[in-house]
């Protein structure tokens, strides 16, 4: 356990000491900067039904860079030891292959959750400027964070997965990038094509991302997605794990 | 004890380590000596349970490098060669770090990190960040992290590649020290660091061990190293044709200097031509200023195991 801790501690203090966090913790604040903005004035506009929270958490604005996040942060998790032959000391050290991979997924699963915090503080200003709520209940509010922690679960998994696979941390940042994309844009098909049938279109909406939000964010808290998002997080971290071992052992 | 069985490692088409067998005794400082691509660092490799052996079988005190890799890996320091490190650590972090890894902790740890440090100077750049040293300063970086944890094993690829001759002696000393209390096998294509720390050699080329003897025993039985040198006024002869109908002379070279000849000879085994040399030059009338026996050296021992079309 305690080893566990250590490579987890050296995982997340590399995320704080490489300039390429602080990079996308600056463009990324920006981005959730600019959309709260955008949603402030789009109330402010016109008389819309909509809270804060769920403008927020339901726009273009939100979706755009949180889809593109996911490459940057885990792109060099396991590629860079790779390419610089760090993995051999470091698997040469009495450490299980469990731990190692572990914490490199939580590392950055943490680095990620670091990176939405400050948005709380945009809520909480909101209620200390205005007096009223951003939230239409605490659930919407815990709802949508709890959303963001299973999608980010998922799509964290997922760029582990690539940077496993190569030593090149582009190449790693391009396959989870084009996953993403992919399985985002898989659950968005549900809400715009029109002419599938409904059976598939049900289905679809299973893996939406958007629509997971949107009943989070409303304070529905469905089972549902939380076991399609801990299921799948499982299910890719073990091929993550599997294929490190493969890369480790393979004769 | 480090035990290797049969060892054989193929990278596809290619073998690297062909059926290797040997032993590393208690308290023994083992030289792996051989050419580039060997199969050393492969070999090492496999010992430290980075890379699986494709058949075979090693065991470090005991626990098979494969099946018990976890209590293998306890008991090895090991030292890559090119010696990776995290650049953008500072010392004394990677070493917190790495000792934390390796199950020390607290008090161990800080003592562990005190002694390491002075055993291999580098206290003076505990500070720095790892990226801003030289390569000698990285290379004991390496060797203070392959020693931290005090285990019973050294395998170090390489140790002293890349430092210069201060710091090789510095290093050298350190591993004829560490002998004492640890079992050492370590590899170098530098064959005075052989002679001076490793009590055993390995020759080993193409991935297989030419031969595994102490480095003076080696010497001995090489039926080539060494030779006879002969300095002389030779006049109109040719030195060296005559020379090479004598009994026992194999091969001679010859060099020009300010009016002298200088000569070289290669012998077969166990021979000895100082005598008829000597009434050669008397008959011939040459003038001798120096007939003197060149002691062999490892190096003839590795140039004829390890030649190109051996």
């Amino acid at each position: 356990m305690l080893k566990f801790l250590t490579l987890w501690n050296r995982e997340l203090a590399s995320y704080f000491q490489s300039a390429v966090a602080y990079v996308v913790l600056f463009f990324f604040l920006l981005a959730t900067g600019w959309n709260f903005q955008w949603v402030i004035t789009l109330i402010n506009s016109a008389p819309t039904e909509v809270t804060v929270v769920q403008g927020f958490f339901n726009n273009f604005f939100f979706w755009f860079p949180f889809v593109l996040i996911f490459p940057l942060i885990t792109m060099r998790t396991f590629s860079e030891e790779f390419k610089l032959g760090t993995i051999e000391t470091l698997m040469t050290a009495p450490v299980t292959d469990l731990q190692v991979v572990l914490a490199k997924y939580l590392g950055a699963l943490v680095f990620y959750c670091v990176l939405w915090l400050p948005s709380l503080l945009y809520f909480v200003f909101f209620r200390s400027i205005t007096g009223s709520e951003a939230a239409g209940s605490p659930g919407s509010l815990w709802g949508a964070y709890g959303m963001i922690f299973l999608i980010g679960m998922f799509y964290i998994a997922i760029g582990c997965l690539a940077s496993v696979l190569t030593n090149n941390q582009i190449v790693a940042a391009v396959i989870s990038g084009v996953s993403v994309s992919l399985l985002f844009f898989l659950g968005v098909i549900s809400l715009f094509a029109l002419d599938i049938n409904q059976g598939l279109k049900d289905l679809l909406s299973y893996f939406s991302a958007i629509e997971h939000m949107g009943t989070f964010s409303k304070g529905i808290i469905d089972s549902r997605p939380i076991v399609f998002y801990l299921s799948t997080t499982l299910l890719i971290l073990s091929f993550t794990y599997h294929i490190f071992q493969r890369r480790r052992w393979k004769n | 004890m480090i035990r290797v069985e049969n060892l054989t490692k193929r990278f596809g088409s290619r073998t690297a380590v062909d059926n290797i067998s040997f032993e590393v005794g208690r308290g023994e400082i083992v030289g792996f000596l051989g050419p580039n691509g060997a199969g050393k660092s492969t070999t090492m490799k496999i010992l430290a349970s980075y890379l699986p052996a494709t058949s075979g079988t090693a065991s470090i005190g005991g626990h098979d490098v494969f099946s018990e890799s976890l209590q293998s890996r306890r008991r090895i320091g090991y030292m890559p060669e090119n010696v990776p490190l995290y650049t953008d650590m500072r010392v004394n972090e990677y070493l917190k770090y790495r000792g934390a890894l390796k199950g020390l902790g607290g008090r161990k740890l800080r003592d562990a990190l005190a002694s390491v440090k002075e055993l291999t100077n580098l206290v003076e750049v505990e500070k720095r960040i790892i990226g801003s040293l030289s390569r000698g300063f990285r290379q004991r970086v390496g060797l203070a992290d392959a020693l931290l944890h005090e285990p019973d094993f050294l395998i170090l690829d390489e140790p002293t590649a890349g430092l210069d001759p201060n710091q090789i002696r510095q290093v050298r000393d350190l591993i004829k020290n560490l002998g004492k209390t640890h079992t050492i096998l370590l590899s170098t294509h530098i064959l005075s660091e052989v002679e001076m720390t490793c009590s055993r050699v390995l020759i080993i080329n193409k991935g297989k061990i030419e031969a595994s003897d102490t480095p003076e025993n080696l010497v001995r039985q090489m039926r080539t190293a060494g030779g006879i040198l002969l300095e002389a006024r030779t006049a109109q002869d040719d030195g060296a044709a005559l020379l090479k109908t004598l009994p026992g002379v194999r091969e001679v070279t010859e060099k020009k200097e300010d009016g002298w000849q200088i000569y070289q000879l290669r012998l077969e085994a166990q021979a000895d031509p100082r005598e008829d040399i000597y009434r050669l030059a008397v008959s011939r009338q040459w003038e001798v200023r120096e007939l003197s026996r060149l002691k062999g050296t490892l190096e003839d021992v590795f140039v004829e195991l390890t030649h190109a079309d051996h």
